[in-house]
């Protein structure tokens, strides 16, 4: 059997992964290299590529920090009822099961221009939808779970005797924090990082929703790719695209290297 | 005096709160409020808005879609894990590393590289086009954006129990004489279902809800080739808020089903 399975599994990551990436990185050199490079410096990718760059760096140190809290919290926050704790730990997994277009309409329908709290914005002079502060929201509302998600179960297996024993020797919660907790989480956070500059680098459907694809305001490298792929500037759109699937590639090999420090040691 | 001061309670207290605030603005209250817009105007407002054949047509595609899309993903995904666990090979590592591809890429630039690879003008969409066949912007492009998007699911949900599985019940069965294929329906199979099962609804609930991927190959003719998710961005593009919000219930509610029924299984098996 085996004859047979190896080369179809080649045959299947063939077609559906490897080829369409070579076709993509040739279709972006398809006018020469000079193409390649107009493509990437018409102002309107510069702008995208920046805006992207704002988001993930935005998305990627909120969803960090506030991740690693509820991390700890739903593991070790004894002074949250179990109950409680429970229903925010399946809380916590709804945004996988949203559709990003779904994840940019919530925003659009709770801040919006015609909503209460999106006028009071406004009338302040502080834009939300349409603009930056939304698209971050956004896209801080798809990635929330991957830290916490990283972070939960590290925790649930270590267990908290060392905690407690650097506390009961007087040890304060942030040197208990640092000394105890943090070694032990690091891979695990710096795997939660990488997946979250991953998603960030990456959203279109809740961005493209939230930011009305605006060129050179609200424009990301994902819409830009769409909005490329309209107007059939393939050669550009294939880009843009090479240059966010090179990131993506960066980061799947960290990913790699970081997944096997990951565990309790 | 500083020190004090910085172990005073209140810090304790300002901080949780913060963090759980935060999460609740985050996430809770965004999922409520498309819940209570849909049903803003009433209940038959809602039913009016999704009994629009253009929407309801466009939620019975999804699933139809998915569900193929799921099921191709469960046959290459079981094969590839197997695959990938129990033989070796030239270029394993590389193809165990590249299946999490799809996760790391931007959808937007899956959907373009489909359309890519298979576009009226590439030399396969020429080839489909005189063999009478038409990939992009036709279903066949739909469903194979969602296979790539959804191609980690299974692969990654059984390699561990196929790692994990005791090799004593495969070498028992066959040293009772029982065939390699009865071995595998028998003693192999039964140990990856479950994995096989939640993979499968993972890859299901993602398909439904895929945009970036399919909104570039798809041609979005209602009834024909108009998903869901694109139908919702249709919605919002042109200002029909309440419309887009009633589709959303219904995907929203099926996803989360799904979601709850993924957690059962697992609590099950863990128990």
């Amino acid at each position: 059997m085996r004859k047979y399975w190896i080369p179809l599994t080649w045959i299947v990551f063939s077609i559906l992964i490897l080829i369409p990436l070579a076709v993509l990185a040739t279709g972006a050199f398809d006018k020469g290299t000079s193409g390649f490079i107009a493509a990437l410096s018409r102002p309107e990718a510069r702008h995208a590529l920046m805006m992207t760059g704002l988001i993930v760096l935005v998305v990627t140190i909120l969803n960090g920090l506030f991740g690693i809290m509820m991390g700890i919290y739903l593991v070790r926050g004894t002074w949250l009822s179990r109950r409680v704790r429970q229903l925010f730990n399946s809380i916590v997994d709804l945004p996988y099961a949203v559709s990003p277009v779904i994840g940019g309409l919530m925003i659009v329908l709770l801040l919006g221009p015609d909503t209460v709290i999106g006028t009071f914005f406004e009338q302040i002079g502080f834009k939300v939808v349409y603009a930056f502060p939304g698209m971050v929201i956004a896209t801080l509302f798809v990635t929330f779970p991957l830290m916490v998600r990283e972070v939960m179960p590290v925790l649930q297996e270590l267990g908290n005797d060392q905690e407690e024993a650097a506390s009961t020797l007087g040890a304060y919660s942030w040197t208990t924090f640092w000394k105890v907790t943090w070694p032990s989480i690091r891979w695990a956070v710096i795997y939660g990082t990488i997946l979250t500059v991953a998603r960030s680098l990456g959203e279109f459907g809740a961005v493209l929703v939230v930011s009305g694809n605006i060129i050179n305001k609200t424009q990301t490298a994902t819409t830009l790719v769409y909005q490329d792929m309209e107007n059939f500037n393939v050669t550009a759109a294939n880009g843009v695209a090479l240059v966010l699937a090179i990131f993506s590639v960066g980061l799947l090999l960290l990913m790699e290297r970081a997944k096997k420090r990951k565990g309790v040691h | 005096m500083n020190r004090t001061l910085l172990r005073h309670k209140g810090w304790t207290w300002g901080f949780r709160s913060t963090v759980l605030l935060y999460f609740l603005l985050l996430i809770v209250l965004p999922i409520a409020g498309v819940y209570v817009n849909s049903f803003s105007e009433g209940w038959a407002a809602f039913v009016q808005n999704i009994s629009d054949p253009i929407a309801w047509k466009a939620v019975l595609l999804t699933l139809k879609l998915a569900l193929i899309a799921t099921v191709i993903n469960v046959l290459i995904g079981t094969m590839s894990a197997w695959v990938l666990v129990r033989y070796d090979f030239a270029g394993k590592s590389l193809l165990n590393s590249i299946v999490d591809l799809p996760f790391a890429l931007p959808t937007a630039v899956g959907g373009l590289m489909i359309l890519v690879l298979l576009g009226p003008n590439s030399w396969m969409g020429k080839l489909a086009d005189t063999l009478g066949f038409q990939f992009v912007f036709h279903q066949p492009a739909i469903i194979i954006a969602m296979v790539f998007v959804t191609f980690p699911f299974v692969i990654r949900a059984i390699q561990p129990l196929l790692e994990e599985m005791d090799h004593s019940a495969e070498e028992a069965s066959y040293t009772l004489g029982a065939s390699k294929r009865d071995t595998f329906f028998r003693v192999i199979l039964p140990s990856m279902s479950p994995g096989i099962i939640s993979g499968a609804m993972l890859a299901f609930s993602r398909a439904l809800a895929e945009f970036g991927a399919v909104v570039l190959v798809a041609g979005n003719i209602p009834g024909r080739t108009l998903t869901a998710s694109v139908y919702i961005f249709g919605e919002v593009e042109s200002d029909n808020e309440a419309g887009a919000a009633a589709i959303s219930v219904i995907l929203l509610t099926l996803s989360f089903l799904i979601l709850w029924l993924i957690n059962a299984v697992q609590t099950r098996r863990t128990r």
